[in-house]
């Protein structure tokens, strides 16, 4: 049996010549997600602006218009129909109602009254201003506890100027999924704060598979150049780094297309962060690394491991 | 030389057989399932409230309802001991100022008096819950932190009783009912058809009170603003009776509780003269009162009030001495049953706020479940198609060792009784994109250990020996992700990283023992002079 393969043996690209280009690419994307996100913000979910959600299926397809006459009636404010998933379902938005969660409650009785006994209620979602607080303070906490973590684990684990690469590449992932967010005006829930976190673990994730082997690399051979090692290094790991954010698409696309139209969103975030993790592995993480003096010998005196060993063995090989 | 542990091997079968054995019964039926012998583990999956539809309720506590009513309550008893004394203690002036109960004393050598009235309030005498300052004549009594804090947890312990009870009575299967924070009840109903009628029923504080109507001033002449009301009586709306206006009539009523609901010990709605009533049963203490108290009043109206509002207010006919009686008022069946179901479980100590409301319905549920399954079954699919297809024999072996870690996946969460919810099936079919990636590493590492020039045993030895470090490193760090989703996710957001970090570790697993073990006992039997990759 021939197997398929994704990546030719023994690449040989220069990727660290796309570094300025890449730098310059990424940084416009940034740039602009940044602008995005600040001109027009994000489309929060009733999670974090409070607000209440109702899912309705009609007899038959709905009929959104007549239902928008009757719910905009009752003077609730601003009432979003959105027809989700299939034709008789229908997403039914209500923004926060002034006042406090009594004020909540009774907005979800008025609407139900108005709805009548006819619809079948799939979900109904309210969240009070109170919580709605808490959720956003919870997510906030939760991401930048992640990252400082990943942060301290990195250095613990490699040299400092690894952690600050992997953690720029993180960033730069975090930011550019936010602004695909807000370009598209998707809605930015308590699953995508979820997504955020896994895509930062995946990317981080991926970054280290080619530290790991930067590191190695670093040990075996004292005196390449560095641009040319971390080439070395890209290639080596190339053939995986691609096999597994495959593999990965390919249960994320699974989930997209036929997971259900609640999680949708979230795996749309998390196909976006593989594609763009993937992308700033190989091209901010480690050409990063050229910038910042890596210290070869300090390497070797804080790490006498077989590693080296195997590396002298091998070169006799 | 590769060597693969005879007791690693004991180990993988062990582990693989328990994994077998306890996910099993998710494949089977509830009531199959629990029909397996005893040996066997019966334990399912937990779904999560979005998998099998009902309602997820965060209630609040009226803190500064109950901190109030417990003021109020203790101007009463301070006045209570103050006038009991012998001689009587002079005051004036009591009652709340701000968050504590003030008075003024009358003559000085009544202070020490005053103070012992206090002290002997206070239940907890070594943790002293009550504080009193002395300023000349003025005497303030406040709640200590410690007090404050007492009556906090009991008021949300008794709360969360008093939801159980009211939640039993509905009849609905497991809820879940617990503390959560300071102040808050998480309240889960599954499978709940009418989440309106859940919330009105947790919502009312449903405390019934007897009062004797006023009948010396009218209720047009005392109530409403800029009129004087009568010295301890009290304005109250009807429930269900309207003015012209559409403004609910005014009932003035005695302050002076002539029966208080909590000496209730049933109540049933039933019917009397083809009309929905509510009939109720007092307990002795309640009968005698009751019964003292009609005998008193024949011929005058009294009325029953349920959270500030009356519901009815009959004239007493005759003296009520049995302790059995009978609420009539704007009743359907529905609204009687739910009021003597409500008398029955008794009164919350201060109303509840419902915060958040998360109602999935059944079908909804059973639709993520369908959509769940084939998105999972799908996923396994294509990644299984895909690894055969790029690595041949060893990625046939890495597919043995991704459904092993389905199947462990299955096996850890039915032994956890972990909550599956809809982002956690989410986290199951990113594992499976995932829990390969340990593999191709080791793969991968391998092909090129092999393209070095080692020999085939050689270059298996090298990959899995090099490949470890970074499986670890690179594992850690969705690790962290996930311990920190579960410790500040809510809910289903719970389940996501429960299943992330359970596929995370159950991949390293089949991935470094699994897999590994295959390789080599393949190796040892074929002993092929070039690898298959």
């Amino acid at each position: 049996m021939r197997l398929i393969s994704l990546v030719p043996t023994n690449t040989k690209i220069n990727f660290l010549k796309f570094r300025k280009i890449a730098a310059v690419f990424s940084l416009l994307l940034c740039v602009a997600s940044a602008g995005i996100f600040s001109a027009k913000g994000l489309n929060f979910g009733i999670d974090f602006r409070g607000g209440i959600l109702i899912e309705i299926r009609t007899q038959g397809p709905a009929d959104i218009s007549k239902l928008r006459g009757t719910l905009s009636g009752l003077g609730l404010g601003e009432v979003q129909l959105q027809e989700f998933g299939q034709a008789s379902d229908v997403l039914i938005r209500i923004e926060r109602q002034a006042g406090g969660e009594k004020a909540q409650l009774v907005a979800v009785e008025l609407a139900k009254k108005a709805l009548g006994n006819e619809v079948n209620y799939r979900r109904t979602e309210f969240v009070g201003p109170k919580v709605g607080g808490e959720l956003i303070e919870a997510g906030v906490t939760a991401v930048l506890l992640a990252l400082g973590a990943m942060l301290v684990y990195i250095w613990f684990r490699f040299e400092w100027q690894f952690g600050v690469g992997a953690v720029v590449a993180l960033l730069h992932d975090v930011l550019l999924t936010i602004g695909i967010f807000a370009l598209l005006g998707l809605e930015f829930n308590l699953s995508t704060v979820a997504a955020i976190l896994t895509i930062a673990g995946y990317s981080i994730n991926d970054t280290v598979v080619v530290y790991d082997r930067v590191r190695e690399n670093l040990r075996k051979y004292k005196q390449m150049p560095l641009a040319e090692l971390l080439n070395v290094s890209i290639n080596g790991t190339l053939s995986r780094t691609l096999l597994t954010s495959v593999t990965t698409l390919l249960a994320l696309s699974a989930l997209y297309f036929f997971g259900g139209e609640v999680l949708a969103g979230f795996s749309f975030a998390m196909i976006w962060g593989v594609i763009v993790g993937t992308y700033s592995s190989i091209f901010i993480a480690v050409p990063l690394l050229v910038y910042m003096k890596l210290r070869r010998t300090g390497l070797i005196v804080g790490d006498t491991d077989g590693d080296d060993a195997a590396a002298a063995g091998k070169s006799a090989n | 030389m590769v060597y693969f542990a005879k007791w690693k091997i004991i180990l993988v079968a062990i582990v693989s057989i328990l994994g077998l054995a306890s996910a099993f019964p998710n494949f089977l039926s509830e009531e199959d399932a629990a029909a397996l012998p005893g040996f066997m583990p019966s334990q399912q999956i937990n779904l999560g409230l979005d998998l099998q539809g009902g309602s997820h309720l965060l209630l609040e506590v009226d803190v500064a309802a109950v901190l109030s009513q417990r003021r109020e309550g203790l101007v009463d008893a301070i006045r209570d001991g103050m006038r009991g004394g012998t001689p009587r203690i002079g005051y004036r002036r009591l009652g709340i100022r701000g968050e504590c109960v003030g008075f003024d004393l009358l003559r000085e050598e009544d202070l020490s008096r005053a103070r012992r009235i206090v002290r002997d309030l206070d239940t907890n005498s070594f943790d002293p819950q009550l504080e009193t300052n002395v300023d000349g004549l003025v005497v303030t009594v406040c709640a200590t932190v410690t007090g404050k804090r007492e009556i906090l947890t009991s008021a949300v312990q008794q709360s969360i009783e008093i939801v159980r009870r009211r939640i039993d009575e509905l009849g609905t299967r497991e809820p879940t009912i617990q503390r959560q924070g300071s102040d808050r009840i998480l309240v889960q109903v599954p499978g709940i058809d009418d989440p309106e009628r859940l919330k009105a029923i947790i919502g009312k504080t449903a405390r019934m009170t007897f009062h004797l109507v006023d009948q010396t001033n009218s209720a047009a002449a005392s109530c409403g603003a800029g009129r004087r009301r009568p010295p301890g009586t009290v304005c109250l709306p009807s429930q269900d009776e309207f003015d012209a206006a559409n403004n609910p009539i005014m009932y003035l009523v005695k302050r002076r509780i002539m029966v208080d609901g909590e000496n209730l010990v049933d109540a049933q709605g039933t019917f009397q003269d083809g009309q929905a009533v509510v009939s109720f049963r007092f307990d002795s203490v309640g009968a005698r009162r009751f019964g003292t108290v009609t005998r008193q009043n024949v011929g005058q109206p009294f009325a029953i009030v349920l959270d500030k509002k009356v519901v009815s207010a009959p004239r007493i006919n005759e003296p009520i001495l049995g302790g059995n009686g009978i609420i009539s008022g704007n009743f359907t069946i529905q609204t009687a049953g739910d009021l003597a179901l409500l008398l029955r479980a008794g009164a919350l100590p201060a109303p509840l706020t419902v915060l958040e409301e998360r109602t999935v319905g059944a079908e909804l549920g059973a639709d993520s479940i369908a959509a769940g399954e084939f998105a999972s079954v799908l996923a396994i699919v294509l990644v299984i198609v895909f690894m055969a297809a790029a690595y041949g024999l060893f990625g046939f072996m890495a597919d043995v060792a991704l459904i092993l870690n389905i199947v462990l996946i299955a096996a850890v969460l039915s032994m956890l009784q972990a909550t599956l919810t809809l982002p956690g099936i989410a986290g199951i079919v990113l594992t499976i994109g995932m829990a390969v990636d340990a593999n191709v590493l080791i793969f991968e590492r391998i092909r090129e250990e092999a393209r070095n020039g080692r020999t085939p045993i050689s270059a298996v030895d090298a990959g899995y020996s090099r490949a470890l470090t970074t499986i670890i490193d690179a594992n850690i760090t969705t690790l962290i992700a996930a311990v920190l989703l579960f410790q500040f996710g809510s809910g289903p957001i719970k389940g996501f990283a429960v299943t992330l970090a359970v596929g995370l570790l159950t991949s390293m697993f089949t991935a470094i023992m699994v897999t590994r073990m295959m390789v080599v006992l393949w190796l040892h039997r074929r002993r092929p002079k070039k690898l298959p990759l």
